[in-house]
Order: C-alpha cells, then sequence, then structure tokens
C-alpha cells in the first residue's frame, strides 16, 4: 500500500509526517536540526531515499544536509560524520555558494534606495531535486542566483547566464530580501526551466540553464514605476502540472494569473476570490485545471480575511473559485500560509497539504473537501513538500 | 592524524582548546570543549584553520566563505579579552597557546 511523507521546514528545525495511504493516522519525527532555520527540503522522485535540505541562521550561515535514507539519519553531502576526517583538504564543500565573477558583469543590483548594491549571498530559500537524476539539484538563494549540483551537493557552481541577464543591474529586493524561491523543471522538455525571484520576476530558460528570458508580460502591478515593466513583478509562487508544463499558474502579490504559452503572456483568473493577495499556489495532481490558493487579506495585513482561514479552489483553471472550510477555523484564525507552504500528493485521490505561520499543518484526503490538523503546535512553517512513497 | 601538522610541527605543537556554541558542538557531533593540535604561533587563523581542518562540517560557520571574515554575529574572547576585533594573525595570549584558557567563540544573544 502506498505511503506518504510530509517533509515540514519550519522556523525552528524540520519534521516528517508519515502515514499510509489512508492519510488518517500520522507519525511525527523531529525536530531535526532543532533551532536552525529549514527553509526548504525535498525529496528526489528519481530516489525518494533522498532527501536535501537547506539550515540556515543569522549565526552560522548557510549549510546543505543530505539524507539517503528516507530522513532517518543526515549528513552535509560529502561530510563524513566519523569523528576523524581524513587527511588532507576536503574535497566537498557543501555549503559554499559562491557567485561566478567570471561572467559579464554580475557585480550589482538594484537595492532599496535605487542605488546599486553588491551582491551577497544570504541563504537557500529553495531546493529542487533533478527529475530523473538523484545526485543533480538546484538551489535558489538570496541575493538571486540559481545553483545547480551534480555530484549530491557536494560542491556548487552557479548557472550565471540567470543573474547575468542584461536586466539583473535592475533586479531589486521585496521586503523580504532578493530571493529566488521558485524553481520548476520541465518534464517533457529537460532543457525548459522555470523560476521566479521577489522581487524581479519569472525567466525561464530553453536551453538548461545557459540563456534566460524574462516571461512577465501580461503582469500588471500598480505598486511600481512601470505597473507593466519587464521586470520589477513581485512574483510570490508559480505552479504547473506535471503532464502540462506550458500551463502555469502564478500567484502575485497581488493577482492569480495565468499562461498558456510557457509564461510568454499572462492573464488574471482571480475572478471571484475575496482577495487576490496571496503567496501560496499549488495544482491538483490529476487535474490540470484544478487549483488551490489561500486567499490573505493584503500586503499590509498578512491573515486571513475575517479571522476565517480558508482554502480557495478552481476546477475550472481560475476565474470561478469555491471556498473550502471543512475543518479550518471558522473564526480567530490570524496566521499567514507562506509561499513553499502548499503541496500535494499523488494518491489516486488527491491529498493537500499545507502548514502555517502559527505552527499548524493541514491535511485534506479529499482533494480539499475536508480537513484535518496533522500537528497544530509546531514552530512556524515555511515550507511543505509531500512524498508519495510506492 | 587530521591535525594537518607535519611531525616536526606535531613535536612543536600546542593543545589549544577552544569552546563552541551549542549549535556549532551539535554540528560537530561533540560535546564539551575542543582540543586541537596548533602549531606556533597561535594566532586566531591558525586555530580556526585547525578547528575547520579537523571538523570539517563547520568550514564556513565561523568565517564567511566568501570573504574569510568573522560572522557577524559571533564574537571570540581569550582570557576575559574581547579579540573579535583583532588581527586573524595577532598571536593568542600564552596561557591560550598553553591550553590552560580556552578560546571562546560565542553567538551574539538574541531572542526569538
Amino acid at each position: 500500500m502506498s505511503s506518504v511523507r510530509v517533509l515540514v521546514g519550519t522556523h525552528k528545525g524540520a519534521f516528517v509526517l508519515t502515514s499510509d495511504g489512508k492519510r488518517k493516522d500520522w507519525q511525527v519525527s523531529g525536530p531535526f536540526f532543532a533551532g536552525w532555520e529549514i527553509y526548504h527540503l525535498k525529496g528526489s522522485e528519481a530516489d525518494p531515499n533522498r532527501i536535501y535540505v537547506s539550515q540556515t541562521s543569522g549565526w552560522f550561515g548557510q549549510l546543505i544536509q543530505r539524507s539517503d535514507d528516507g530522513g532517518k539519519t543526515w549528513h552535509q553531502p560529502g561530510l563524513p560524520n566519523e569523528a576523524i576526517p581524513p587527511p588532507g583538504p576536503p574535497t566537498a564543500l557543501p555549503n559554499r555558494f559562491a557567485y561566478d565573477t567570471a561572467a559579464k558583469p554580475l557585480t550589482t543590483h538594484q537595492w532599496y534606495d535605487g542605488t546599486q548594491h553588491p551582491w551577497e549571498f544570504k541563504r537557500v530559500w529553495h531546493i529542487e531535486p533533478s527529475l530523473t537524476d538523484p545526485d543533480t539539484v538546484y538551489a535558489g538563494v538570496e541575493d538571486a542566483a540559481l545553483f545547480r549540483s551534480t555530484d549530491g551537493g557536494e560542491n556548487w557552481q552557479e548557472l550565471s547566464g540567470l543573474r547575468g541577464h542584461g536586466t539583473g543591474p535592475q533586479w531589486s529586493p521585496g521586503a523580504g530580501g532578493l530571493g529566488l524561491h521558485t524553481i520548476l523543471l520541465d518534464a517533457v522538455n529537460p532543457q525548459r526551466i522555470y523560476i521566479a525571484i521577489s522581487a524581479a520576476g519569472a525567466f525561464r530558460t530553453d536551453d538548461g540553464g545557459a540563456t534566460w528570458k524574462p516571461i512577465n508580460k501580461g503582469l500588471r502591478s500598480p505598486y511600481i514605476p512601470d505597473p507593466n515593466a519587464e521586470i520589477g513583478h513581485c512574483v510570490h509562487h508559480v505552479a504547473m502540472h506535471r503532464a502540462r508544463p506550458d500551463v502555469l499558474f502564478m500567484q502575485k502579490h497581488w493577482d492569480v494569473m495565468r499562461s498558456d504559452d510557457a509564461g510568454d503572456n499572462w492573464r488574471e483568473v482571480s475572478g471571484n476570490l475575496p482577495t487576490d493577495f496571496g503567496f501560496a499556489i499549488d495544482v491538483h495532481a490529476h487535474e490540470p485545471e484544478t487549483l488551490y490558493v489561500v486567499p490573505i487579506k493584503s500586503d499590509s495585513e498578512h491573515f486571513p480575511i475575517d479571522g476565517k482561514l480558508r482554502v480557495y479552489r478552481s476546477r475550472t483553471g481560475g476565474n470561478e473559485w469555491e471556498p473550502l472550510a471543512r475543518g479550518l477555523p471558522e473564526k480567530d484564525c490570524y496566521v499567514n500560509v507562506l509561499r513553499d507552504a502548499m503541496a500535494v500528493d499523488i494518491l489516486d485521490e488527491c491529498g493537500i497539504y499545507f502548514g502555517t505561520t502559527g505552527g499548524q499543518v493541514y491535511a485534506s484526503a479529499d482533494a480539499g473537501d475536508n480537513w484535518t490538523p496533522i500537528v497544530r503546535d509546531l514552530p512556524a512553517v515555511l515550507s511543505v513538500e509531500v512524498q508519495t512513497i510506492n | 592524524m587530521g591535525s594537518g601538522l607535519n611531525q616536526t610541527e606535531r613535536a612543536r605543537a600546542a593543545q589549544v582548546r577552544v569552546a563552541l556554541p551549542y549549535h556549532l558542538r551539535n554540528l560537530a557531533r561533540i560535546e564539551g570543549d575542543v582540543l586541537l593540535e596548533v602549531a606556533p604561533p597561535v594566532t586566531l587563523r591558525a586555530v580556526l584553520d585547525a578547528l575547520e581542518a579537523r571538523f570539517p562540517m563547520l568550514r564556513g560557520t565561523i568565517r564567511d566563505y566568501g570573504t574569510g571574515q568573522r560572522r557577524a554575529f559571533l564574537r571570540f574572547f581569550a582570557c576575559e579579552e574581547d579579540w573579535s576585533l583583532a588581527s586573524p594573525d595577532a598571536e593568542l595570549p600564552a596561557a591560550v597557546a598553553a591550553g590552560k584558557e580556552p578560546l571562546l567563540i560565542l553567538g551574539a544573544i538574541a531572542g526569538g
């Protein structure tokens, strides 16, 4: 029988929640890396026992951890856990994210006051394992750049064509920093990757990461000097259905958007949502036109409207939305759901999961009709990913 | 083994004691202070080089990878003196070089 493993990154450690395919009874393990910020952890589809973790700290910087046994044990890639390391310098530098300074100009980006500011590595926001090779993994970092490892996270190289895009010097941070937070790998065309940056916008490569183009046409952001600018939009998250990679759904700062041509053009599909501000967005595993968002009141008040936590579902690819409330708090709920904190499983009856800044992780085993909390009192949830184990 | 010193250097080396903050002890999977063989002159740089050679998982956690600078929220203390802003090539006090006093690596205190 299939089982489900939910990987939860929080403000103070990582947790692994497991259940059988019924998704009623859950076992909670963790905290792993207790006291550290776990921005994201995600398992490899090519080898579900392989899990990569972004472990970060304001004091001690960035670390990458890896499990090769489904989350039972962890290590920094290439660094054995034995007490005495082998002689000689280490060949693995799993927490070294060095910007490529050999390429052009790659020196500065726009700062909050409009001046130019040097690129400075701060942390890994998002980890995206390859769909086919457990040793290949991508990392989206702040200040915005895309890195790739082909040796299981032991060493990282920047795909500098992204940051070296001609618009790079105009990229500026959102309130949370200049983070590359979304990486979507195209399962049909392995040369195609989508990424998104707050607050530069969305980009696409069609040559495996060598060159990139902004894909923000149709986005409109009234709060920036040119509302229709090529770059500068605060994209919060982008989702796709695996079988239909040319169709993208985006939760922008405000507005839920849709593209049917791989991001070349976008149109708004916010429709009847009570507010189209939010962070998380995802697509049903088996229904490419069914998508989910969690509306948040506004950019000034990061919590649900009227204290009622609601997931909204559209079965029409947007525009027509229905609230999903059964099992979710009806009052006095003032949490947020962050951009990487929603995921779906691929069981026949698609399961939907999301975590809140209040430490709850909610699950629905029936595509959103009914919700139950798996856990209620974790630290603030930063990310949720799901592995379906056969 | 692991110290990176040759036979002559090992003969001259002192046993330097380093006290790490909680999270770095966990990361290195150790309890208590670390004892390191460090050939003179015993400077901050030499001690941190020896620490990272002995515990590679600590590379980048005390000194920034890119700049080699002390991480902003960490401080170095020795013999009740703040060495955080001292040159990394200045010799540490004799009591630290002799292993009588530890080099303290502390994280800034903060809530949350």
